[in-house]
């Protein structure tokens, strides 16, 4: 195995008052100092209480947060640099949001097939079929001429994660990807997911699934106020934590 | 039964003067109850100002048809229908060209632009629209064509083209470019809201999938910025085609402008008015009836 996401030292300050922003007292560090690898085809999860900074580190790795200092890549691409390659680091990490964020105007079919005909250039047709196809994978033949609003909140989901599979990333991002749904709908969802890892898809999901955590997760990744505070397999961080704040979060969850 | 109105519009853009929005003057009030929900259900649900609106309509067609003077003057005055509907699609489609590019600059990233459009806006929408008009047609023209004239001077010189006089430009359109700067500034500012009324997560799924910022805004934001203030658009070509009686001043033969000249010539105000009047409200009734229908089509979309 090889490091697929690496993270070095990220930084990040939310309304910094040198910017324009809000007073200093009000400046929050959402990042502290972050370093962290996740392997290819690897399963990270990462857990914390809000205000933590899992989601910033999640959108720094597709570069839709900015970090005030350190570095992160993408295979061989850095994604920090100032001329980073933005589309190509998209196409690389793929990403599942907490809302969906489907494209309202558009059905569920010219929702994923509109990145590959726009950015990778297919024809009209092709982009159609290979639409197709990976909403067949998430069990969505059905719908592909509906749209977003049409649809449960599980079915909009898998629709998301197709929408990120069709541009064929070589990992993929989850941020927050059942906290928006049903109790009934989160396991159609982490089926999908559950799926990907075994086909040996990279992930870096923010999520505290418990079940997922232990059916697909290789490790859990504790944050805390813009730190991390402990990593291990499932099993160690969630039976034997070793820090008393991961003890605490833990017992808050479970 | 009725959209309550101004669902679609996002807040603080209903009409730049406050005058022509037909919004609102009816809406059927939530305080409405069980028995004059019957009563209107009994009119087939047709609110009592569109019956009343066109039982005035029905008794001026019968009273033109049947009356000479009246006969006279609606053909006198019907001849500036055509002038009046030019300006005002003309102005209203240039306007929206122009209105949309500075809605777009308006909501840009790029701070210099965002500045230059804002500043435009205030300006134009600090003025009233006669002194715009004004202003164009005897300023602006002249302007126009020194600029045009410096421009275009080796031309000139060649003697390809002629050199550029103020009288190149008719009123009619001096007029037109004066309404089409005029709403332009207005119309930015609908398309600066319908912009800023897609939500965030809209454009960070799009640039997560590695669409450019140009290719989010073209494919993602626009269309939908455009279906959630399409009611404030409609509305403002309502507006434009009242706002082209201003032209009369500049001495276009519109509706107004015809209408002026035979009531002055013939001493026949209250008739020639009443004409001119009801030609507007078959305009602006039957228009405002179909932003209506669209409000309505567009929220039953947006629940289905």
């Amino acid at each position: 195995m090889s490091a697929f996401i690496r993270i070095e030292n990220a930084v990040k300050t939310f309304g910094d008052p040198e910017r324009g922003g809000v007073p200093a007292r009000d400046c929050v560090r959402a990042l502290d100092g972050v370093t962290l690898t996740v392997e290819q085809g690897e399963v990270v999860l990462v857990i914390g209480p809000s205000g933590s900074g899992k989601s910033t580190l999640l959108r720094s790795v597709n570069r839709l947060e900015k970090l005030d200092s350190g570095e992160i890549w993408i295979g061989d691409d850095s994604v920090t640099a100032r001329h980073a390659d933005l589309r190509r680091i998209r196409e690389d990490a793929g990403m599942v949001f907490q809302s969906f964020n489907l494209f309202a105007h558009m059905t569920i079919l010219e929702n994923v097939s509109l990145a590959p005909r726009i950015v990778r250039k297919l024809s009209a047709t092709e982009a159609r079929e290979h639409a197709a196809a990976i909403l067949a994978r998430v069990g969505l033949s059905d719908k592909l001429d509906r749209f977003p609003r049409q649809l449960s909140g599980g079915q909009q989901q898998r629709a998301a994660i197709a929408r990120a599979l069709a541009m064929t990333p070589k990992a993929l991002l989850f941020d927050e990807p059942t906290s928006a749904l049903d109790p009934e709908m989160i396991k159609e969802v982490l089926d999908v997911m559950t799926g990907l890892a075994d086909e040996g898809m990279t992930m870096m999901v923010v999520s505290h699934e418990m079940g997922f955590a232990r059916a697909a997760a290789d490790r859990v990744v504790f944050m805390d106020k813009g730190r991390i505070i402990e990593q291990g397999t499932p099993d160690e961080l969630f039976a034997r934590p070793k820090e008393e704040r991961t003890r605490d979060f833990i017992r808050h969850i479970l | 039964m009725h959209s309550p109105n101004g669902m679609h519009s996002p807040n603080g853009m209903h009409s730049p003067n406050g005058m022509h929005s037909p919004n609102g003057m009816h809406s059927p009030n939530r305080t409405m109850g069980m028995k004059r929900n019957r009563v209107a259900a009994f009119a087939g649900g047709v609110p009592w100002w569109l019956v009343l609106l066109a039982g005035l309509g029905i008794i001026s067609v019968g009273t033109a048809l049947s009356n000479a003077t009246y006969r006279v003057i609606f053909g006198a005055v019907a001849r500036g229908f055509g002038v009046t509907m030019t300006v005002a699609v003309v102005s209203y489609a240039a306007s929206l060209l122009l209105g949309l590019l500075l809605g777009l600059a308006r909501a840009s990233r790029a701070r210099p632009l965002r500045e230059a459009s804002t500043f435009y806006i205030e300006l134009v929408r600090g003025l009233p629209m006669l002194v715009i008009l004004y202003y164009i047609a005897f300023v602006g023209a002249p302007a126009l064509a020194g600029l045009l004239n410096a421009l275009l001077a080796p031309l000139i010189k060649l003697g390809v083209i002629a050199a550029f006089q103020s009288r190149s430009f008719s009123f009619a359109t001096r007029a037109v470019l004066a309404l089409t700067l005029g709403y332009a500034a207005f119309i930015a500012e609908i398309f600066r809201a319908g912009i800023e009324s897609v939500d965030k997560g809209q454009i960070e799924a799009a640039h997560a999938l590695g669409l450019s910022h140009s290719q989010t805004m073209i494919r993602v934001v626009l269309p939908q910025a455009v279906r959630n203030v399409l009611p404030a658009l409609a509305n403002e070509f309502i507006a434009i085609v009242k706002d082209s009686a201003l032209v009369s001043v500049l001495g276009v033969q519109d509706i107004t402008q015809i209408g002026k000249v035979y009531a002055a010539s013939t001493f026949m105000f209250f008739e020639t008015y009443n004409v001119v009047a009801f030609f507007y409200l078959c305009l602006t009734v039957s228009l405002s009836m179909l932003v209506r229908a669209l409000e309505r089509r567009l929220k039953r979309e947006s629940v289905r």
